[in-house]
């Protein structure tokens, strides 16, 4: 790619990574969320790829780091979700945290923490996607 | 009100499936011992809640508990049936995956095949305990996902177009499903399913088209995923493409529960049983009996022909299940009803411990020769005589030959069909089994007896491969013991009364 | 009405497309197709003329008497990102189809008998 391409992508990666985070913090008051945040976190990754070519990030050593970040996270969904069993109303994935006013950016107790590790994981797992169809490499079996 | 049991069922497969490659960083034998243990947990647990049932039948995660008897929360159900199934699906699997570790060896990448078989898991654990429609969609999803993933796990050539076949003929499946979801909700304006039914009998009862054209979209999503004949064309390729384990999961499985169970929780529980849908489901199931062992005579790859088998098995339990869907339409007496009903699902568990049991001495004899061609076997009962003695059991326990227990199960839905009224769907079920013998015999001739084909080397069978073929072939004889009315009112029962009782279930869910 | 009509003409649409076409990549799409047809669907079921979005603590949404039902588009959202995977998944599997068998061709991806 021409050197204008690769300098907006620059620029504009970064304006969505700055967007996303905006989408996936305010996921519990405003339409968007976890999902969409994530869609836009893993595009600004996948801007800059595009833009760069393959060298850029070092796809093969990425591709270990996306799937190491895809399971920590939904252990980390799984293990708040079983957190609720002891804590608060004693459910799976109670809300025990304290819930503050409606509109405000620390409220809805434990929903905005699962927002952001939803995030992570759709990011992690869109740009695992991303690799995984980019850096396409024979298997053999048996 | 609250059992907290249910979420394990779900809670723990998805901690082990993304625990797994965390661990794997560390301890490259970890996923090994988790394997078993996760699932041997799971078997307990399932033998638990059947032995033992809890007061309370569901359980509601996040505490979204019914507001004025209107259900807004994502409700986990364990009744009868569903206990019934954690049962089918647990110890299936667990005896899978102690199987699986050795078989693994012949395969590259094995690391992933534990966080897949993991989400396959999870994802028919949730089928099974969901409790509203757009969750049973959910893990439906999962559980396919997951199997085509599984079955292209070898990455050959034919491995991966049976696993594209399968991924266009599964989404089509789960997209009718949703298409079908879609219209019960622009209907009832609720997803929960005891919500649906109490809405459809109050006040939809005259409003047959639309609910037909429902029950049709529906049908034809499960009828896909159940491999019914006209639908079945994906079956063959992907069960015989995938793993011995994969393949009895498969088989054993996955298509009763995203076919058999998904087929009576609607039109028995949430639907009321129509004269029509029973007609649809026995004579599908009736067509796919007889063309399927007509197909599988045909074949000489082995698991290809156990493949055709699992096609008229479910034959038999979907026509077990028309029968008595009709005899429910039309007012019959709750015994012949029950006999049924305990018949089809007899024939359920049955077919999964035989028919799995017959995937994985499939397995053991690719592992040892390396072949899966009849043409080319011949002698190895000299060789591997315990698999041989498995095999032979599960082939009569499918044939029908009385000690066993497919005899017993195919007696019941016959004796059903015949007290119903349906001579020719008995008789149809009579030659169907004669044909299904004359291919087992064609099966043992030609792999176990016969002239020893000269070889250079056989690989030994591990031993967890054998422990777990032996327990599978012992349990093919003992679940005989569940034509004694004890033993079947603590396994079979619960699971036929919540069909019997279908408004029952409305009532106990609100 | 209309529209509901349109949405289930755009599902046969898709369904005569997977009949028809041989190409793996147009059987991909195809598929597609009736994927949105259905979230079309579902989230015209939930839409209520002159609705406002479903957001509770505004001022304006609670003296407002039609809200649109939030319920069919968490369904529509679920179902994309389900359908993301699949999608996903198919197309990585067509690529490794199109390695090994060197066509997009249907017909001649038959190793498979049966």
């Amino acid at each position: 790619m021409s050197v204008i391409v690769q300098k907006v992508a620059q620029l504009l990666s970064a304006l969505i990574f700055v967007f996303s985070m905006y989408v996936i913090t305010h996921g519990h008051i405003l339409p968007g969320g976890g999902f969409t945040g994530g869609v836009l976190l893993a595009g600004s990754f996948i801007v800059l790829v595009l833009a760069q070519g393959q060298g850029y990030l070092k796809l093969k050593q990425q591709r270990e780091r996306t799937s190491l970040f895809e399971s920590l996270s939904v252990l980390l969904i799984l293990l708040l979700g079983f957190s609720g069993l002891f804590a608060g109303s004693m459910v799976f994935f109670g809300n025990y945290l304290p819930k503050g006013q409606p509109g405000e950016l620390l409220s809805a107790g434990n929903i905005p923490i699962y927002s952001i590790l939803i995030g992570i994981k759709v990011a992690a797992t869109l740009f695992t996607i991303f690799l995984a169809l980019t850096i396409y490499k024979e298997e053999v079996s048996k | 009100m609250e059992n907290p049991v249910l979420i394990f069922f779900i809670f723990l497969p998805f901690l082990a499936a993304f625990l797994i490659p965390l661990l794997n960083l560390f301890w490259d034998q970890a996923k090994t011992i988790v394997l078993p243990l996760v699932s041997f947990v799971l078997l307990l647990l399932a033998l638990l809640i059947v032995i033992n049932p809890p007061q309370s039948t569901q359980y509601i995660p996040g505490g979204w508990y019914p507001v004025d008897n209107i259900p807004v929360g994502i409700h986990l159900v364990g009744d009868g049936l569903s206990r019934f199934m954690l049962l089918l699906i647990n110890s299936i699997a667990f005896l899978c995956a102690i199987y699986a570790i050795p078989y693994l060896r012949l395969f590259t990448g094995q690391k992933y095949f534990y966080t897949l078989f993991f989400l396959q898991l999870a994802g028919l654990n949730g089928v099974v305990l969901a409790g509203d429609m757009f969750n049973l969609f959910v893990f439906m999803e999962v559980t396919a996902k997951a199997s085509y993933a599984l079955v292209a796990f070898g990455v050959r050539k034919t491995e991966i177009e049976a696993s594209f076949k399968y991924q266009v003929m599964g989404g089509l499946a789960t997209l009718f499903m949703l298409f079908g979801i879609a219209m019960l909700y622009w209907m009832t304006s609720t997803l929960n399913m005891a919500d649906i039914s109490v809405v459809l009998r109050n006040d939809h009862a005259g409003n047959t088209g639309a609910i037909r054209f429902t029950q049709l979209f529906l049908l034809a999503g499960v009828a896909i995923k159940a491999a019914m004949i006209p639908f079945h064309a994906w079956l063959p390729d992907a069960h015989s493409s995938a793993p011995s384990p994969v393949s009895a999961m498969l088989s054993g499985v996955v298509i009763k529960v995203l076919g058999v169970y998904v087929i009576l929780r609607l039109f028995i529980n949430v639907f009321a049983p129509s004269e029509f849908l029973s007609m649809v489901i026995a004579v599908l199931g009736g067509i796919s009996m007889t063309a399927g062992v007509i197909l599988a005579i045909g074949a000489w790859n082995l698991k290809r022909l156990l493949a055709y088998h699992s096609i008229s098995q479910m034959g038999y339990v979907l026509m077990g299940i028309g029968i008595g869907m009709g005899v429910v339409a039309g007012g019959g007496s709750p015994e012949a009803v029950a006999l049924t009903f305990t018949g089809a699902l007899f024939h359920m568990i049955n077919h999964a411990v035989f028919k799995g049991l017959l995937f994985l001495t499939a397995g053991s004899i690719e592992y040892s020769t390396d072949n899966l061609d009849l043409k080319k076997m011949g002698g190895l009962a000299r060789y591997m005589p315990l698999t041989m003695v498995a095999s032979f059991a599960a082939s009569m326990a499918i044939a029908g030959i009385p000690p066993f227990n497919g005899f017993f199960s195919k007696f019941a839905i016959i004796v059903a069909a015949i007290q119903g009224g349906y001579h020719f769907r008995a008789a149809l079920g009579l030659l169907v089994g004669i044909l299904t013998l004359a291919s087992f015999v064609k099966f043992q001739r030609y792999a176990f007896f016969g002239r020893p084909m000269p070889r250079l080397s056989l690989k030994h069978t591990p031993l967890l491969m054998k422990a777990s073929m032996i327990t599978m072939a012992v349990l093919c004889v003992v679940m005989s013991l569940l034509i004694f009315p004890e033993a079947r009112a603590i396994f079979l029962d619960p699971a036929v009364n919540t069909l019997l009782e279908s408004t029952d279930y409305v009532i106990k869910q609100l | 009405m209309m529209l509901y009509v349109l949405c289930f003409i755009l599902l046969l649409t898709g369904l005569y497309g997977l009949l028809i076409s041989r190409n793996i990549i147009k059987i991909v799409i195809s598929l597609t197709i009736v994927e949105i047809s259905i979230f079309l669907m579902l989230i015209l079921i939930g839409y209520i003329e002159g609705g406002l979005a479903p957001v509770i603590f505004q001022e304006e949404v609670l003296s407002h008497q039609a809200v649109v039902d939030p319920l069919p588009q968490t369904m529509v959202l679920t179902a994309i990102v389900i359908a993301l995977a699949t999608n996903s998944m198919i197309l990585t599997m067509a690529i490794r189809l199109y390695k090994k068998y060197g066509t997009f061709d249907i017909q001649e991806i038959n190793e498979l008998k049966g």
